[in-house]
C-alpha cells in the first residue's frame, strides 16, 4: 500500500507543479516577461499532445502485437513535418491571417463562414474525440490498477470508475482554469502552453529512462537486446503493405486534422519561425519516443508472464523488477500524455462548440439581436467552460457505459480515421480555389456516414445499432454493403478498408460536387484569400459600411472582447481616420478589422452574423459586390488605367495652362517691344522732320547752317538705319534663322580685327592684353565672335566715365571652355541694372553716343548661337563682360593660366 | 571591390533559398520513398528480421532530421522570400 500511497502524493505533487507552472507562466506572460515562453523549443515540445497516454503504454503494446507496425503512427506526423513546406506552412500563415480559433473555423472560414459546416465539423470531431478522452482516463485507471495489483497485500483496490472521475474532475478544473483565462481563443494559453511543454519533457525523459532500464538493465546491453529480439514472436519483419502504407498516410492525415494538434500547431502558433524548428526537432522527439519501443516490447514479451497487458509493459517491467522509482517515473509519464491530450482537446473542442453551437443558438434564442441582449462577453465565456466541462465528462460518461474493455483500446485508430474526414475538405480548401460549400459539405457528410458505418459502429463488435446480420450479410441483406467488404472488397484490413473507402468517397463526392455547383461570393472570394494567402496578405474591403451605428458596434464588441479592448480597438480607429474620440466611421477596412478582432473570440461564422445583424442589408450588397471579387485583377487594371488616363490628363492640363502662361507673357512682351521700338523710331525722326521742314521753310540759311543741319539729318538716318539693322539681327538671331559660319583661327587676329573694327583710338583709349593667352585656336563661327568682340569694345569706349580709358582683355581656359573677359576702368554698371544690361532698348544712363540699346541683346543672341554665353561680372574694377565659349582643346595648346 | 560583389553575393544567397525551399519540397516525397522501401524486401524468400527494418527506418528518420534541419537553416528569412511571391 506503501507504494500506492506514495504514487498517489507524488500524483498530487506533480499536479500541484503543473498548476504552479501554468499559473506562473501565464503571470509571466500578462506581465510582458518571459520571452522564454515564445520560444520555437517550447512550440515543438506542445506538438508532442500527438503522443498521448495511446501511444506512450499502446505503442508498446501495439509493437508486442504486431512488431515494427507501430512506427507508422509517428512516420506520418514525420513525413508531414518535414514537408512542412508544403502544408503546415500554408496552415499555419491562413491561421493567424484569418485569426483562426479551430479546425472547424478553418473549414467554415474557408467555405464562406458556413455555419453549417461549422456545426458539422464539431459534431464529426466530437465524436472523434470523445473515445479518445476515455481512451486517456482508462490509462490513467489502468496503470494505477497496475500499481495496485502489484502490492504483496493486494488490499483496497480504488474503485477504477471513481479514478477515473476524479481525474476527470481534476482536468476539467485545469482546463476551465487555464484554458479560459482571455476569451480570445486566438491569444496564445501560454500556462496551458506551457504546462504541456514540461509534460513533454517528462514524458520523454520517462520513456527514455524506461527504454535504457530495459536495455542495460533487464537485458544484457544492445547485442542481449537484439537477441531477445530476434528470439521474439515479432522477429520476422511481415508487415502488410497496405497496413504499412495506410497507417502511415492515416496518421499523417489525422495529425493535420486533429483538433487538439490544430490547437497548438495553428492557434497557438506565435511566429511561423517556430515551424522551422519544429519541422526537424519534432521529428526528433518522434523518434526519440519510438526508440525503445521494440526492445521494451520484445523484453516483456520474454520476461513478464503470458498474459500480460503488453499495453502496460511501460509499467510493469519496472514495478516486476521492484523498481518502484522508475515505475512512479513511468506512471508520471503516461498520466503526462494523458492530461495534456485531454487538456488541450477540451481547450480545442470546447472553442468549436461554443463558436459554432452554443453562440448561435444562443444568438438565435435572444431574438437575433447581439445589440440588446445582455453581456455576450461573459455568455460565450460560460459556453466555452461549460463546452469544457461537458467534453470531458462525455468523455467519462463514454469510459463508464463502455466499461473500459479491449474494444476502447481499438479507438485509437478509429479516431484518427474520423478526423481524417476533415482532409479532403481542408486541403482542398487550401490549395483549390473552386472548393466549394457544397462539395465540402457532401464530401464530409459522406466521408462521416461512410466511417460511422464501415469503421466505427463494427468496432463495438455486434451491438443493436450493427447487428452480427448487417455486418455478415449487408445493410437490408444487400451483399455489396457489408460494413467490413463494402462494395465486394474483401479480405482487406477492417481499418484500411474504412479508410479507403471512406477517404476517396469522401474525396470523389466533394470535388465532383464543389465542379458541378457554383460557390456563393464570399465562398469565391475566401478561396481566394485562403488558396493564394502567401500573395495577398491583405484581404479586400468586405462590407460596406455607412448603415452601421458605430455606437451599436462599439456595444456589441465590449460585449465580446471586454470593454477596454473595444474601446482601444475603436479609438485606434478613429484615430486612423482622423477623428477624435472612440467612434470610428464604420468604413469597410474598421468593420473588416472588427470581425476579425470578434472572430478571434466568437469564430468567422459568428462574429460575420453578429456584424451583419448591425451593418443590417448592407451585406447582401456585399456580396453582390463580391461576386465581381474573383475578377479582381480585372478591375485593379481597369482601374488602375483610368488612374493612369487622369494622370495623363491632368498633365496635358498642366501643359496648357504653362503654354497659356507663356503666350500671355509673350503678348505682353510684344507690347513693350513695339511701343519700345516706336519711341525708339520716333526719337530720329522727329528731329529728321524738325532740320528738314527748316530747311524746306527758313529762307535765308548760310550754308554753314544748311550743311549743319543736313549733317543732322543724315546721321539721324545712319542712326535710324542701325537701328533697322540692329532690329533685323536680332529678330534673325532670335528666329533661329541665322545660319552659323563655322571657320578655324586664332584668338589674337580675331580681337586685332576686331578693335581695328570698332575704331578705337589707341592715343584716348588703351586696350591691355594677353597676347600669350591670345593664342588658341577656335573652330565657330568667326565673323558672328567678332562681332560681339566689336559690340564689347565699342560700348567699352562709348560708356567708360574714366578720364584714361583703358580696357583689358583676358582669355581664360577653364576645362572645355574658353573664357575671355572685357574689363575696362570706369565706374561699372550699378548692381539694379546688372540684370539689365542683356534687355532690349536698355540703356543705362545718358546717350552719349546713341546707340539704340540692342548691342548687348544681339552679343547674347550671338553666344547662346554659338553654344556658349555672355554675362556681366559683377565684383570687377570697372564694367566687365564674360564671354563664354565652348572649345574642346586640343592638347597641341599649352595650357594658358590667369 | 567588395562594393561590386554585394549584390551578386545577394543574388546567390536568393538562389540558394529557392533551391531550398525546393529540397524542403522534396523532403516529404524523399521520405515516404525511403520509407516505403523495406516493403520490397524479402519479398522472394524469408522475411526480413525485424532488427534490419528497424536499423534502417531508424537510421532514414536520424537522416531526414539532420537534412530537414539544414534546410530549414537555410529557409531562415521567411520575409524576404519572393518564391510565393509576396509576403506578410
Amino acid at each position: 500500500m506503501a507504494t500506492l500511497n506514495l504514487l498517489v502524493l507524488v500524483c498530487f505533487l506533480y499536479v500541484a507543479f503543473l498548476f504552479t507552472i501554468a499559473f506562473g507562466a501565464d503571470r509571466a506572460a500578462r506581465r510582458g516577461r518571459g520571452t522564454w515562453l515564445r520560444s520555437p523549443v517550447v512550440y515543438t515540445l506542445s506538438l508532442s499532445i500527438y503522443c498521448t497516454a495511446w501511444t506512450f503504454y499502446g505503442a508498446v503494446g501495439f509493437a508486442a502485437r504486431s512488431g515494427l507496425e507501430f512506427v507508422t503512427i509517428y512516420l506520418g506526423p514525420t513525413l508531414v513535418m518535414i514537408g512542412w513546406w508544403w502544408t503546415l506552412r500554408k496552415m499555419v500563415r491562413v491561421g493567424r491571417s484569418q485569426r483562426i480559433t479551430s479546425v472547424a473555423d478553418l473549414i467554415s472560414s474557408r467555405y464562406g463562414k458556413s455555419n453549417l459546416l461549422a456545426v458539422f465539423v464539431t459534431v464529426l470531431a466530437v465524436v472523434g474525440t470523445t473515445p479518445y478522452i476515455a481512451l486517456q482516463l482508462q490509462s490513467v485507471t489502468l496503470s494505477f490498477a497496475a500499481f495496485a495489483a502489484n502490492e504483496p497485500s493486494g488490499t483496497d483496490l480504488p474503485n477504477q470508475q471513481s479514478i477515473a472521475l476524479w481525474v476527470a474532475l481534476g482536468l476539467a478544473l485545469f482546463t476551465i482554469l487555464f484554458g479560459t483565462r482571455n476569451l480570445d481563443a486566438n491569444e496564445r494559453h501560454h500556462g496551458v502552453v506551457m504546462a504541456i511543454a514540461i509534460e513533454a519533457v517528462v514524458k520523454l525523459f520517462a520513456l527514455l529512462a524506461v527504454g535504457v532500464f530495459v536495455v542495460w538493465g533487464l537485458a544484457g546491453g544492445v547485442n542481449d537486446t537484439l537477441a531477445r529480439i530476434d528470439a521474439s514472436p515479432i522477429a520476422a519483419w511481415e508487415v502488410s503493405g497496405s497496413r504499412w502504407v495506410g497507417l502511415t498516410m492515416l496518421s499523417a492525415a489525422a495529425f493535420l486534422c486533429l483538433p487538439r494538434m490544430f490547437q497548438v500547431m495553428v492557434v497557438e502558433n506565435e511566429d511561423e519561425g517556430h515551424l522551422r524548428t519544429a519541422s526537424w526537432a519534432f521529428p526528433a522527439y518522434l523518434m526519440l519516443m519510438s526508440l525503445f519501443v521494440l526492445p521494451i516490447a520484445a523484453v516483456g514479451l520474454d520476461v513478464l508472464p503470458e498474459g500480460a497487458n503488453p499495453d502496460l509493459f511501460v509499467l510493469t517491467l519496472p514495478l516486476q523488477d521492484g523498481r518502484d522509482g522508475l515505475a512512479i517515473l513511468s506512471f508520471i509519464g503516461g498520466f503526462s500524455s494523458a492530461t495534456s491530450m485531454v487538456i488541450v482537446a477540451a481547450i480545442a473542442l470546447s472553442t468549436m462548440v461554443s463558436n459554432h453551437v452554443v453562440m448561435p443558438v444562443w444568438l438565435w434564442i435572444t431574438g437575433g439581436s447581439a445589440v440588446m441582449s445582455g453581456d455576450v462577453r461573459n455568455v460565450a465565456l460560460l459556453a466555452r467552460r461549460t463546452s469544457i466541462a461537458g467534453i470531458v465528462l462525455l468523455g467519462y460518461l463514454y469510459f463508464h457505459v463502455s466499461g473500459g474493455g479491449t474494444a476502447l483500446a481499438a479507438i485509437g485508430l478509429v479516431s484518427f480515421a474520423g478526423v481524417a474526414q476533415f482532409l479532403p475538405a481542408l486541403m482542398g480548401g487550401l490549395y483549390w480555389r473552386a472548393a466549394n460549400r457544397t462539395g465540402a459539405l457532401a464530401g464530409l457528410g459522406v466521408g462521416f456516414v461512410v466511417w460511422l458505418y464501415c469503421l466505427f459502429l463494427p468496432s463495438f463488435g455486434p451491438s443493436p445499432v450493427m447487428p452480427q446480420a448487417v455486418i455478415d450479410h449487408g445493410l437490408f441483406g444487400l451483399h455489396w454493403l457489408r460494413p467490413q467488404a463494402l462494395f465486394g472488397a474483401e479480405g482487406m484490413d477492417p481499418l484500411i478498408h474504412a479508410v479507403m473507402w471512406s477517404i476517396s468517397l469522401n474525396t470523389i463526392v466533394f470535388i465532383t460536387v464543389s465542379i458541378i455547383s457554383f460557390p456563393r461570393p464570399v465562398e469565391r472570394l475566401q478561396g481566394a484569400q485562403f488558396v493564394n494567402v502567401f500573395e495577398h496578405s491583405g484581404s479586400p474591403p468586405g462590407w460596406t459600411g455607412g448603415l452601421a451605428q458605430s455606437e451599436d458596434l462599439l456595444i456589441m464588441s465590449q460585449r465580446i472582447i471586454g470593454g477596454p479592448q473595444a474601446q482601444a480597438l475603436f479609438a485606434a480607429a478613429a484615430q486612423r481616420q482622423g477623428l477624435a474620440g472612440y467612434l470610428p466611421e464604420p468604413s469597410p477596412e474598421f468593420l473588416q478589422e472588427m470581425e476579425r478582432e470578434l472572430s478571434g473570440s466568437v469564430g468567422a461564422a459568428t462574429a460575420h452574423a453578429m456584424i451583419s445583424q448591425i451593418v443590417g442589408g448592407a451585406s447582401v450588397s456585399v456580396e453582390d459586390l463580391m461576386a465581381v471579387a474573383d475578377e479582381t485583377a480585372q478591375i485593379m487594371e481597369y482601374s488602375s488605367r483610368l488612374e493612369a488616363k487622369t494622370e495623363e490628363q491632368e498633365r496635358t492640363a498642366r501643359q496648357l495652362r504653362e503654354a497659356n502662361q507663356k503666350l500671355t507673357q509673350l503678348s505682353v512682351q510684344k507690347d513693350a517691344f513695339l511701343s519700345q521700338i516706336s519711341h525708339e523710331l520716333r526719337t530720329p525722326m522727329t528731329s529728321i522732320r524738325a532740320f528738314s521742314e527748316i530747311l524746306r521753310d527758313t529762307q535765308g540759311l548760310k550754308t554753314a547752317e544748311k550743311s549743319k543741319y543736313a549733317a543732322i539729318i543724315h546721321d539721324e538716318t545712319v542712326r535710324l538705319t542701325r537701328l533697322l539693322d540692329d532690329l533685323l539681327d536680332l529678330s534673325v538671331l532670335e528666329n533661329g534663322q541665322v545660319v552659323l559660319n563655322s571657320q578655324t583661327g586664332r584668338l589674337g587676329p580675331l580681337l586685332d580685327r576686331a578693335i581695328a573694327a570698332a575704331g578705337v583710338d589707341a592715343e584716348t583709349f588703351r586696350i591691355e592684353r594677353d597676347r600669350q593667352a591670345e593664342d588658341v585656336m577656335l573652330t565657330t563661327d568667326l565673323d558672328r565672335l567678332a562681332q560681339v568682340f566689336i559690340n564689347l569694345i565699342s560700348n567699352a569706349r562709348k560708356y567708360c566715365d574714366s578720364p584714361s580709358q583703358v580696357l583689358t582683355i583676358a582669355p581664360k581656359r577653364q576645362k572645355d571652355r574658353l573664357l575671355i573677359d572685357f574689363i575696362d576702368n570706369g565706374s561699372g554698371i550699378p548692381t539694379d541694372h546688372q540684370s539689365m544690361v542683356f534687355e532690349k532698348f536698355s540703356r543705362i544712363g545718358e546717350t552719349k553716343a546713341g546707340g539704340a540699346g540692342l548691342g548687348l541683346a544681339i552679343c547674347r543672341e550671338i553666344m547662346a548661337r554659338l553654344g556658349g554665353d555672355i554675362t556681366y561680372l559683377p565684383g570687377q574694377s570697372g564694367a566687365a563682360f564674360r564671354v563664354t565659349l565652348p572649345q574642346p582643346f586640343a592638347d597641341t595648346t599649352p595650357p594658358v593660366s590667369a | 571591390m567588395s562594393r561590386e560583389r554585394g549584390p551578386v553575393f545577394l543574388e546567390r544567397r536568393t538562389y540558394r533559398r529557392r533551391r531550398m525551399s525546393d529540397a524542403a519540397r522534396l523532403m516529404p516525397i524523399l521520405g515516404a520513398a525511403l520509407f516505403g522501401l523495406p516493403l520490397l524486401w524479402g519479398m522472394a524468400g524469408p522475411p526480413t528480421s525485424t532488427k534490419r527494418v528497424m536499423f534502417y527506418v531508424f537510421s532514414i528518420w536520424f537522416v531526414l532530421t539532420v537534412l530537414t534541419a539544414v534546410i530549414s537553416r537555410y529557409l531562415r528569412q521567411e520575409k524576404q522570400d519572393t518564391s510565393d511571391t509576396g509576403e506578410w
